[in-house]
């Protein structure tokens, strides 16, 4: 009976501990979270459907068309167009089609509107370049046909509706004319055409809107020019400002007359300051200018008469008109205050009337409103109520209905540009923000439940309530370390200036914070948010001092505008501090140094080549000094072609003393014939890196010694024809090389060129090796590489005796001034997929052998055995080396269906995957970002070191129990039987 | 000969190096182009023998071709630079160009004569020594118009190249008639602790070698059939036959143990065959066995 239960218990461990490769369906979402989002919105179009589901398009700057639920927000359904594929503009056809234009103007789509189906799509040609304007008139019939107006490419389009068909088109070739307005007044079949001409000059183009017929054409010259926007305030008049921002013209073209009028803003606005600009909006009759300081409402009231309406201060955003009835027009206007938005909608013909206030409280953390579009509704008592979706400075997107803000999407997260991970606060009272934990009971019964599950016996209710408990286990999104540093805290800088922290058990934001730094100031113009740094990580101190990370950014879009770094607390999301710089930030390298009170070092190269230190204390200044001469870096000029290694030199020779600023000189540099050789990929290996062994035992007892420097840079260079398009090129004529270059002394230890073959590179480095993927232009294929790299100069050091004696050199300091003894082995495969980007798995010592991320054109991310990527593949493996696992040499690489980590899923637009150590050894974290993100837990040699998530401990706990019993009942019929003997 | 020499290089170098943990560094060149070209500053030739070949012998390859191929000599200078010093002219390269008929122009049989040091310029070399700091040399980037876009640097700290002369070691990345990269330093290794050492003689011996870019090897194209027959493939590759012992050890050696234990115990139970048997079950498993004495001594 023991026995024959303790078999019970060997059969059911081992098979619970059964090698599990891929992932269950039941297992989605249990260590993973997916997110889906669409960008920050450029333009939304409301579906006006009385009947059905109430839904919004919006088109999005990250290139997303989707079609949002009005009611929550969630999406219907979206497409991600490619990244040079920008959406220009979006509009509701019939009621039924979602129309857009994009590419410049040059691809015209229908989609379905209930369920995103593409209907039809048209090329448009044009003779030039140009603005291009989509407009689908509600009442313009051609045979029964509706018809969409287009501009685009210098050319105007009719197009049907139904089939995407040019009806008829006009090529507007004259030279200098740029468009500005396509007009089509609603009841009539004329088309307007304005725009300038030589920038002086104001066109004006009348068309029959039925056969493209040129029916007027009228122009008229103003000497004081043109600047920037028009805007339209009537059907048959624009409102444009001159060459210097300071006077308003009126131009009508009221029956094909073109007659205009001038009004300088000082005489409308008396305290005028600077240049103004028109703020584009559609509103009839009204027009808002904006200077430095004001925003200026100005009505137009008959014969080109200007009127001030309105003057204000704080910051502004305008819907476009929305017609309510035949004649009425409403906008939406909305202002800030303090932590308040101030909502009013507006009759277009009626200033002081409001249809509409309300005040909405709103985070300040989500900044300015940056774009407003209004939808109406009927109210249940008859009334029209109006809607408001706003866009907000950190791109996220609210509906506000009632003075409330019915939903909100942080789309901000769909343009990461770094990321980097924080631990979770230790666990200690008071700390934890667990809600609520597990009685004891409630532990029993799930655990009953998954004995059920487990033993087949669970009804499917039963099945349900385990699949959910496991689903949302409070203990995945504890904001508390856990043992097996599963859980994090995934710190996101975006697009917008916010930093995001996500929690990696569920994807929830923990805190987000839109920095001051990065918002516009005098100084700051336009600040660009560059990377992430770990500022703080404290070990020694973690449960009294909070990690923070340094945010570097610059104030522009060229690399010499000044710097601002700012230090955010990780756990509260607080700013610490922030420093505007005085120098630019062109490299930021973080020393692998830290102070007392565990800050990094950092150094900061500016555009002139001199190094700054932060922080900026006496301390940190002592332990730089001391490794003042062991500090070397590079410095890689793609457009030149060349690469220079930098070494530190003395403190600054300025005219202001400072002891933190330190001049560079030049080791090294390696010179790319321009003619030749352009660089398209360089790669190092990621800096916390953990190797676990520098030798690698190969098949009949041999050693090998990787050679592991964390100064390699892996630099790939293709040939400048080659470097446009694949296809572009013929294979003569285009190459692809690979270096190794060792960065302190600028040595190439290893150089290969693949003749035919072209970029784009996508490469990863870790250890002693780099993977890279290019297409063959040759065979017609993707290829991917692989370059392993040993040291020789350790070879012989495998004699046991070398060892006893001390003869060997394995504990002497290596410095790469010595000449290296390398050699390389490299092989290259076929792949299938081109590639979006590619990562390597990292675990906490290294031990765990690796796998290859493969963000592959799907939007989907692969794992690939790093075995199969070893150069030492052979057709005919000898029995050693299929021992040691080397797979025998097919020519190209397998892609496993099962082996996707994304499983079903897709994260669009993908752009970045970056893997995190979990403490535990076996497992990795791994975080993809695109429009969409994804996260999920890795193991690649499988989870060796611990128990799977769904080990039933209550079997574990009765298999013991009953065990004892047993042993308690064969031992007492034991005894009996003893006794039994002894009286016989 | 040749050992006493050894050993006299090697006491040589045990009294230069000045720290005993170091252990043996070998000064051998590893020569590992076939292209290459060596000439030490003949005039003052170490005592040691520095490993010279014969000028070099191009590829059979390319010796066919070069009877239709044009040679011309073209020369380049090597400047070299003391710490943060301007560069000064240390030596020149010479080399023959050739012409390939297919357009390509590369260097064969480059040479190297190094100016030797004035004696300004062994004062600031001795400055470099005793500050640890970096000797730089520079190249231009183009051998035809130097010095092309922009001189290829290299730098090595001072310390590393004084032994019994000065030893250099170039390695020249061409590519055609462009200079890529330079890699330059001692030909051997440099230990970290750098140590002040200063030259027996000062002289340069220098060590030469031009690299051009090799060929990837190219992705394996296999027919179906060999991926057909990877199955067969095990059974007719077979491993080595291995002894009895080395297949059968992890037996064995239980096996022995078993008879052993086995044994003493039978020489045990005469004496004990009053007081009763021996657990039978105990005799079944090897593990058992190992620690089967003693729990019988406990039970009894």
């Amino acid at each position: 009976m023991a026995i024959r239960s303790f078999f019970l218990f060997i059969l059911f461990f081992s098979s619970s501990l059964s090698p599990v490769f891929s992932l269950y369906e039941d297992q989605v979402g249990l260590m993973d979270w997916h997110q889906q989002y669409i960008g920050k919105v450029k333009q939304a179009v409301f579906s006006s459907q009385r009947a059905g589901r109430k839904r919004v398009v919006v088109s999005t700057e990250e290139n997303v068309i989707a079609s949002l639920d009005l009611r929550h927000g969630e999406i219907f359904w979206r497409h991600l167009l490619g990244a040079d594929d920008v959406i220009d503009g979006i509009d509701i056809g019939l009621g039924k089609y979602v129309i857009t234009l994009s590419s410049g103007g040059s691809i015209l789509r229908s989609w379905n509107l209930p369920d995103g189906q593409m209907v039809w799509e048209s090329s448009l040609q044009g003779p030039k370049h140009s603005k291009s304007f989509l407009l689908v008139p509600t009442n313009l019939k051609f045979d029964k046909d509706n018809v969409l107006v287009v501009f685009s490419n210098g050319r105007l389009h009719a197009i049907s509706c139904i089939d995407g068909e040019v009806l008829w088109k006009k090529d507007f070739e004259a030279e200098s004319f740029e468009v500005q307005q396509v007009i089509q007044p609603p009841g009539s079949d004329l088309i307007y055409v304005v725009g300038f001409a030589a920038s002086y000059q104001f066109e004006m183009y009348q068309i029959n809107a039925k056969n493209g017929e040129l029916l007027k054409h009228e122009s008229a010259s103003f000497s004081s020019g043109f600047s920037g926007e028009v805007s339209l305030v009537s059907t048959e008049t624009v409102v444009a400002l001159d060459s210097t921002g300071s006077i308003l013209q009126t131009i009508s073209f009221q029956d094909g007359k073109i007659s205009s009028q001038q009004t300088p803003i000082s005489n409308l606005v008396e305290d005028s300051l600077g240049p103004a600009v028109i703020i584009p909006s559609s509103v009839s009759g009204i027009f808002a200018i904006k200077t430095d300081a004001v925003t200026v409402f100005i009505r137009v009231i008959g014969e080109g008469k200007l009127e001030v309406v309105e003057k204000t201060t704080h910051e502004i955003a305008v819907s476009d008109a929305l017609s309510i009835s035949e004649d009425q027009q409403a906008f939406a206007l909305i202002q800030h205050a303090s932590s308040e938005i101030h909502l009013t909608v507006k009759l277009a013909h009626d200033w002081d009337g409001n249809l509409l206030k309300e005040s909405v409280k709103m985070d300040w953390q989500r900044g300015l409103v940056h774009k407003v579009f209004i939808n109406n509704y009927i109210r249940t008592d008859r009334s029209y109520g109006f809607r408001v979706l706003i866009v907000m400075e950190d791109h996220s997107l609210l509906l506000l209905q009632q003075g409330e803000i019915v939903w909100s999407r942080e789309d901000g997260l769909a343009s990461i540009i770094d990321v980097t991970t924080s631990e979770l606060p230790v666990e200690r009272n008071g700390v934890s923000v667990a809600k609520v934990e597990h009685n004891l009971f409630e532990w029993l019964k799930g655990h009953m439940l998954k004995l059920k599950g487990t033993l087949m016996l669970a009804s499917p209710e039963d099945m349900a309530a385990i699949q959910s408990m496991r689903l949302k286990s409070s203990e995945k999104s504890k904001m508390t370390r856990d043992h097996n540093g599963f859980r994090k805290l995934l710190i996101v800088l975006t697009r917008a200036g916010k930093l995001f922290a996500l929690h990696t058990g569920d994807g929830r934001i923990v805190w987000s914070h839109l920095l001051r730094s990065l918002h516009k100031s005098e100084a700051c113009q336009s600040p660009i948010g560059l990377n992430l740094y770990q500022w703080q990580v404290p070990h020694h101190h973690a449960m009294d001092e909070n990690p923070s990370v340094l945010v570097v950014s610059r104030c522009g879009p060229s690399s010499d505008t000044p710097g601002v770094l700012s230090f955010v607390d990780t756990y509260t999301g607080k700013e610490l501090s922030s420093l505007s710089l005085d120098h630019a930030v062109v490299q930021v390298i973080p020393l692998p140094y830290t102070d007392s009170t565990e800050q990094r070092l950092h150094l900061l190269i500016n555009a002139d080549k001199h190094a700054h230190l932060y922080p900026k204390t006496s301390e940190a200044l002592s332990i730089f000094k001391r490794e003042f001469l062991n500090i070397y870096w590079y410095s890689v000029e793609d457009q030149n072609g060349i690469i220079k290694g930098h070494a530190l030199k003395c403190k600054c020779t300025g005219e202001v003393a400072d002891e933190f600023c330190f001049d560079t000189r030049d080791l090294w540099s390696v010179v790319f014939p321009s003619e030749s050789e352009k660089i398209v990929a360089t790669v190092t290996r990621k800096l916390n890196e953990v190797v676990h062994t520098q030798a690698k035992v190969v098949a009949d007892q041999d050693v090998m010694y990787k050679y592991i420097s964390r100064n390699l840079l892996f630099v790939a260079t293709v040939a400048p024809k080659g470097s446009g398009e694949i296809g572009s090129v013929t294979p003569e004529e285009s190459w692809l090389v690979a270096y190794l270059i060792d960065t302190v002394t600028g040595r190439i230890l290893h150089r290969v060129t693949h003749h035919g073959s072209q970029g784009p590179v996508h490469a990863v480095f870790s250890e002693n090796w780099v993977v890279y993927h290019y297409f063959n232009l040759r065979a017609h294929r993707y290829e991917m590489s692989v370059i392993e790299i040993y040291d020789q100069s350790r070879a012989d050091n495998k004699d046991v005796w070398k060892l006893v004696l001390g003869k060997h050199n394995l504990t002497s300091p290596i410095s790469l001034f010595s000449r290296p003894e390398v050699i390389t082995k490299s092989q290259s495969y076929f792949f299938t997929h081109s590639l979006k980007a590619i990562a390597v798995t990292s675990t906490a010592k290294g031990i765990t052998s690796k796998q290859l991320l493969l963000g592959t054109i799907g939007d989907q991310v692969l794992a690939l055995d790093k075995r199969f990527l070893d150069p030492r593949r052979t057709v005919n493996p000898t029995q050693a080396e299929k021992e040691e696992g080397i797979i025998p040499l097919t020519d190209s690489l397998p892609i496993i269906p099962q082996s996707y980590v994304t499983h079903a899923l897709r994260v669009e637009g993908l752009r970045g995957i970056i893997t995190v150590p979990a403490k535990l050894e076996s497992t990795t974290l791994v975080f993809a970002h695109g429009v969409d993100l994804f996260f999920t837990q890795l193991a690649p040699s499988r989870t060796y070191d611990s128990l799977t998530e769904d080990f039933s401990y209550a079997l574990l706990l009765i298999t013991i129990v009953a065990l004892v019993a047993a042993i308690f009942v064969t031992w007492r019929l034991s005894e009996r039987k003893e006794l039994q003997e002894k009286w016989r | 000969m040749k050992w006493v020499e050894v050993i006299v290089s090697f006491i040589l170098t045990l009294s230069f190096l000045s720290f005993p943990s170091c252990g043996f560094q070998s000064d051998e060149l590893l020569v590992d182009d076939e292209e290459f070209g060596l000439e030490g500053a003949p005039q003052h030739r170490s005592p040691e023998p520095i490993p010279t070949r014969s000028p070099p012998v191009t590829s059979p390859t390319r010796k066919r071709h070069s009877d239709l191929d044009s040679d011309s000599k073209i020369q380049f200078s090597l400047d070299h630079a003391f710490g943060d010093s301007d560069f000064s002219p240390a030596g020149t390269f010479s080399a023959r160009l050739k012409t390939w008929s297919h357009g390509g122009q590369t260097l064969t049989k480059l040479r190297f004569s190094r100016n030797s040091f004035s004696d300004v310029e062994k004062e600031k070399f001795k400055n470099l020594l005793e500050s640890d700091d970096f000797y730089r040399i520079r190249l231009p980037s183009n051998v035809l118009s130097p010095p092309g876009r922009d001189f290829i640097i290299s730098s090595v700290k001072a310390r590393c190249l004084p032994r019994e002369s000065l030893d250099e070691h170039f390695v020249i990345h061409m590519e055609g008639v462009n200079v890529l990269a330079v890699n330059y330093g001692s030909p051997g290794s440099c230990p970290y602790p750098r140590n002040l050492k200063l030259p027996a003689k000062w002289s340069f011996s220098s060590h030469t070698v031009l690299k051009n870019s090799e060929q990837a090897p190219r992705a394996p194209v296999f027919t179906e059939e060999i991926l057909g027959g990877e199955n067969a493939e095990g059974e007719v590759v077979q491993p080595a036959e291995r002894s009895f012992w080395a297949k059968y050890w992890m037996y064995l050696i239980p096996l022995g143990l078993i008879v052993m234990n086995a044994i003493t115990q039978a020489m045990n139970m005469p004496e004990e065959q009053a007081t009763g048997q021996v657990p039978a079950q105990g005799q079944l498993s090897a593990g058992a066995v190992q620690r089967g004495p003693s729990s019988a001594v406990r039970r009894r």
